[in-house]
């Protein structure tokens, strides 16, 4: 298929690819961390993932929606202001989530899993009846539309660009919570061994509220995130839930780099997949690898102790 | 009173009783057809409830991709019935007749080789079975054998039925794709479109349901019951004491598969089509749902919780359309969070007891043996 | 014909004698409004939901899942429609009145629900169904049970039936006089077909293909790609696009995968003022979730858009925006679902009757004046004849029409040649 084509071409092409292939592994990422968080710190399967994420991605409309009509001077910035309020958004309703629901459940992790697919029916009936059955449109700042040249061929976008940018400053900034800061090692702690925990003096119940209501805020900033690149509708959050929960067990449910690499390998080999083949077999045969492999190895790329 | 088949105490002749009863009386008569077809669609999921009750209640491996079993036997019989329905003169209008419609606008020419088996009804019936447990056989060994269990289980059995959706969609000069399997007309000759054939076969269905439950009873009370309940309990000790582990968990996980075929296989005769979204993700949580609903450790309370759930989908969306989903998300929340052994539980607990009140006001026989084996019984399951 | 004349004229011999032996009662009764409506027994020989002041169709959508996000504008046509109709009268002298049914984007209910209309509540029409999915299945229980079904979207063709009314246009009717515009207008020939992974994209991208190298001079197809439902991820595609860079991207991508397609076209830097894009997939409503700015510039093939200059579709719009909000917009599904409840009124009122049977076989010839996509008229097949246009996206989401087929395309749902 590449016959026809100069090498310069080809190059130009190969480089785009590549990139293509680091904005997937940076929106799987962004996707993954906070589950990483709630499914592999705290054993909850959250199947309402994706309906936190939407959420997010309401704010953010919500939120240039305001701008547009009372601020329109600050409309360039809004999105920085959306993405932190759909942080606040997600994250508050998930502690809330946290204290109806899953803490009753810590003992029965196949559990969480029913009552959080019973709260994404829920929230998925609440954003139709608020926000109405069709998507909305997320209009953006234009600077962050269009892309950079650098060669006649290489373009690199810009939203892309951000993507990258946002996945890394929150991993970082996840890492630095979990591995550096006084709350991370609490966290730590109650995944260890929790009435230890508790003995020494640690919250846990406050210490399993933040740390979900974390993880769902991670997810409203991707949902806010993915306003760029995807659709905003009552049930887009089911889209993402197989991928997020695959790469988060392709990873190693416990470990935080585990969900980093499983994130990059799966996201590149899509991307590779989706240039030689078509985008329907491509996303079957990584799935398919993603399976074999976890059948082969079954505890994941990485592995940690995990909470029982 | 006749004796008992070994396999099943009183109380359980006295619940299969009722569900016979139901079913097979109560519905035919209370119902007209429209409903009563409804009940039976409602009925080939309760297949796979009960094939949840033995993998999940009692072996402990929640799997969320029965959906995929579901799917093979209902696509097995689905092409059965298409190739009957795509004779020679059916399809004479097509460039290449014979073949299903579905191939002619996909440009198909012949019959993929997959295909020719389901020419035979009997080998069709032989791979119905056969095909979804030899699917359960390779995952089974591949999974259990590394000793996946729990949650990592669920989520690779859900990424194969979401594999499952997409491969079938993709392949749709094979498989019918996203349309699924349409306009199935004949069972050998016996159009299954009528009322009155639409009348056997919710006779068949329950029969087949029946027989299911006695199977599931007998796994139940055989030794091998009882290792799964222990190993549900402590995989360890099971294991230290001798016994393979994966093999019991392939084999309940091989069984549960071959009733959702079973199940799946009822629901294209009954309503005449099949696609791939009685395959995915969503289909399969639902299932698990009504198991929940129903009871996990209770075999009768699948068939219950079943009907319950989808009585409640269908009436709450005949009444309020756009808002049924929140009364569905409630009701799963409520079953997880107040009643974890779903309405057998709620039997057990509340039903059962003051029946027993009554029973025993009657009969004040303390050495009747029937009630200590019931009593037994119920204090088994216990979590 | 001979016969049909003979049951014609036995049909008003009848509803005359009826119509004397009821005018005495006329009398007792002064405040039935409805004493030239002619009587039930003649309009429903078949045992339908028909009472003297009121007959009863179903609405068919998906109000819940994924599919809401289409079916919405479909739902909200057909009231207006059946609204409007009541206003002026009604049809044979009853009022229309509806069941709604949630078919929630799963196909399998729609076959239970299209089943409970028909055999529960006896309707005398359904309006319905979106997909070529939910449409077979539900097909087989609506010619069993002998109901009629008014079928709003654009489809795949391959399918023709005495009970259904496809308001729609098929595949070819769509495509080809577009093809041929975009060939003669941007002197196309290289195209690159990119669709959602199901039957509607494969056959309209089969029907564009066979056209496209067997019937136009010079033009080739240079690439093929399918995603999944939902898919997200376009960049690889993108690349590949500016790779071949082929004079013509042809899309049939839906749903929400559609608004990530767009988004990431533009991000990458394919201006689509410069690159030809033709997309038989994108109508007003989809534009809402995409956002007009994303997508400015692309080319829809559609036989109407909101912004068409006619005085039927002034009024139109402005009723529709009067019942449903100055926001909504109006697709090309929205206005044929609208045409389904005329459609039927008119051949009720041709057959004079409600009787399915008579309904059917009134249906072609039938015509409708008021439509707002100018003038249709009932094909012998069942489909309509209309004509197709083509429109520019506009960053206010609205389309700028550019071309109209000069005469109505003769609907053809089993095109020789293209199979």
């Amino acid at each position: 298929m590449f016959g026809e084509y100069s090498l310069g071409d080809l190059g130009s092409i190969f480089a785009m690819q590549g990139f293509a292939g680091l904005i997937l592994f940076s929106v799987y990422l962004l996707m993954a961390l906070g589950l990483a968080i709630i499914f592999g710190q705290m054993g909850v399967i959250n199947m309402a993932h994706g309906e936190f994420m939407i959420l997010g991605a309401y704010v953010t409309w919500l939120t240039s929606v305001f701008f547009a009509e009372h601020l329109p001077a600050l409309f360039g910035i809004y999105f920085f202001v959306a993405m932190a309020l759909a942080f606040c958004a997600s994250g508050l309703l998930g502690m809330l989530v946290e204290w109806a629901l899953i803490r009753r459940l810590y003992k029965r992790p196949l559990d969480t899993l029913l009552a959080t697919w019973g709260l994404s029916l829920i929230l998925q009936q609440v954003y139709r009846s608020v926000f109405g059955p069709r998507e909305v449109g997320v209009t953006l700042p234009d600077w962050m539309m269009g892309s950079l040249p650098v060669t006649d061929i290489i373009e690199v976008q810009i939203n892309g660009l951000f993507v990258i940018g946002l996945t890394t400053l929150i991993t970082v900034a996840v890492f630095f919570m979990i591995f550096r800061s006084r709350f991370g090692q609490q966290i730590r702690a109650v995944v260890q061994n929790r009435q230890m925990a508790g003995a020494v003096g640690i919250d846990t119940e406050k210490v399993d509220r933040l740390t979900f209501g974390l993880g769902c805020g991670i997810a409203g900033v991707a949902g806010s995130a993915f306003t760029m690149i995807g659709s905003t509708g009552p049930t887009a959050g089911q889209l993402y839930i197989v991928d997020t929960f695959l790469i988060v067990v392709f990873g190693g449910a416990a470990s935080l780099f585990g969900t980093i690499a499983s994130a990059f390998s799966i996201s590149q080999t899509q991307s590779t997949l989706e240039f030689f083949l078509s985008g329907s077999m491509a996303k079957v045969i990584t799935l398919l690898t993603v399976v074999a492999i976890l059948m082969v190895r079954p505890q994941g790329l990485f592995t940690l102790k995990v909470r029982r | 009173m006749t004796r008992a088949p070994s396999f099943m105490d009183r109380k359980d002749l006295l619940a299969l009783a009722a569900v016979a009863a139901l079913l097979l009386i109560v519905f035919p008569l209370a119902l007209d057809g429209f409903r009563l077809n409804l009940v039976g669609k409602y009925l080939t999921y309760a297949f796979v409830a009960v094939g949840l009750v033995m993998c999940w209640g009692y072996g402990g491996i929640l799997s969320l991709g029965q959906g995929l079993f579901f799917g093979l036997g209902g696509y097995g019989m689905a092409m059965y019935l298409k190739l009957e329905a795509s004779s020679v003169e059916n399809t004479k209008i097509q460039s290449t007749p014979g073949i299903p419609d579905f191939m002619d606008w996909n440009q198909l020419t012949e019959l993929p080789w997959f295909w020719h088996p389901f020419h035979s009804f009997p080998l069709t019936l032989i791979l119905i079975v056969l095909v979804p447990a030899a699917f359960a056989l390779l995952i089974g060994s591949a999974m259990f054998k590394r000793r996946v269990s729990g949650v990592y289980f669920a989520i690779i059995t859900q990424a194969l039925a979401a594999i499952a959706t997409i491969l079938i969609i993709g392949q749709q000069g094979y498989t019918g794709g996203v349309n699924g399997i349409t306009d199935l007309r004949t069972l050998m000759g016996w159009d299954i479109r009528t009322d009155s054939a639409k009348f056997i076969l919710y006779f068949v269905n329950a029969i087949l349901l029946m027989g299911v439950i006695c199977c599931a009873l007998f796994v139940r009370s055989s030794k091998l019951g009882r290792i799964l309940v222990a190993m549900r309990e402590k995989e360890d000790r099971v294991r230290f004491s001798g016994y393979s582990v994966a093999n019991f968990q392939i084999f309940v996980f091989c069984l549960g598969a071959v009733f959702a075929a079973i199940g799946g296989a009822m629901f294209t005769l009954q309503v005449g089509f099949m696609s791939p979204s009685l395959v995915g993700i969503v289909p399969s949580i639902e299932m698990v749902i009504f198991t929940a609903v129903g009871g996990r450790l209770s075999i009768f309370g699948a068939v219950y919780g079943t009907l319950l759930v989808n009585f409640a989908k269908t009436s709450l969306s005949e009444s309020f359309p756009e808002l049924w989903l929140l009364g569905l998300g409630g009701l799963f929340i409520a079953v997880v969070l107040f009643f974890p052994n779903g309405l057998a539980g709620i039997w057990r607990d509340y039903v059962q007891p003051s029946i027993d009140r009554v029973f025993r006001l009657r009969s004040k026989d303390p050495t009747d043996p029937g009630q200590n084996v019931a009593k037994q019984a119920a204090s088994m399951p216990a979590e | 014909m001979a016969d049909q004349d003979d049951a014609r004229h036995s049909r008003l011999r009848r509803q005359l004698l009826m119509g004397m032996a009821a005018a005495p009662l006329a009398g007792l009764l002064p405040k039935v409004a409805f004493a030239q409506a002619p009587a039930t027994s003649a309009v429903n020989t078949t045992g339908l939901a028909v009472t003297d002041t009121e007959v009863t169709v179903g609405i068919l959508h998906s109000a819940t899942g994924t599919m809401a996000i289409s079916e919405t504008g479909s739902i909200q046509a057909e009231k207006l429609a059946i609204e409007q109709i009541n206003a002026a009268g009604g049809v044979l002298g009853r009022k229309i009145k509806y069941i709604q049914e949630d078919g929630a984007s799963d196909w399998p209910t729609f076959a239970e629900k299209a089943k409970k209309l028909l055999v529960q509540d006896k309707v005398a029409a359904i309006m319905g169904c979106w997909t070529s999915a939910s449409r077979k299945a539900a097909l087989p229980v609506i010619e069993q049970y002998n109901g009629m079904l008014y079928y709003p979207t654009f489809y795949e063709g391959l399918e023709q039936s005495k009970n259904v009314i496809y308001t729609g246009q098929e595949a070819t009717q769509q495509i080809l006089e577009s093809l041929n515009w975009v060939v003669r207008e941007k002197g196309a020939k290289t195209f690159y077909f990119i669709g959602s992974d199901y039957i509607w994209p494969r056959t309209s991208n089969k029907i564009a293909r066979k056209h496209i190298e067997n019937f136009m001079k010079g033009t080739k197809v240079v690439g093929e790609e399918y995603f999944p439902l939902g898919h997200t991820q376009f960049n690889s595609v993108i690349n590949k696009l500016k790779l071949t860079k082929p004079d013509v991207i042809f899309t049939d991508v839906v749903g929400g995968s559609n608004v990530a397609f767009y988004k990431q076209l533009k991000a990458a830097g394919i201006n689509l003022e410069k690159q030809t894009l033709m997309t038989i997939s994108v109508t007003e409503d989809e534009i809402d979730g995409i956002g007009g700015e994303n997508i400015a510039g692309a080319y829809s093939c559609m036989k109407y858009f909101q912004s068409l200059e006619n005085e039927n579709n002034k009024e139109f719009v402005a009723a529709f925006k009067k019942m449903w909000g100055e926001k909504t917009v109006i697709g090309d599904v929205t206005q044929a679902a609208y045409l389904g409840p005329w459609l039927w009124k008119l051949a009720a009122e041709k057959a004079g009757s409600f009787d399915v049977d008579k309904i059917a076989a009134a249906s072609p010839g039938i015509e409708f004046t008021k439509a707002p996509e100018g003038y249709v008229k009932v094909h012998e097949n069942h489909h309509l004849w209309s004509k197709t246009r083509v429109g520019l996206a506009q960053k206010d989401g609205q389309f700028k029409v550019v071309y109209e087929s000069p005469e109505l395309i003769e609907p053809n749902p089993f095109p020789k040649g293209y199979q």
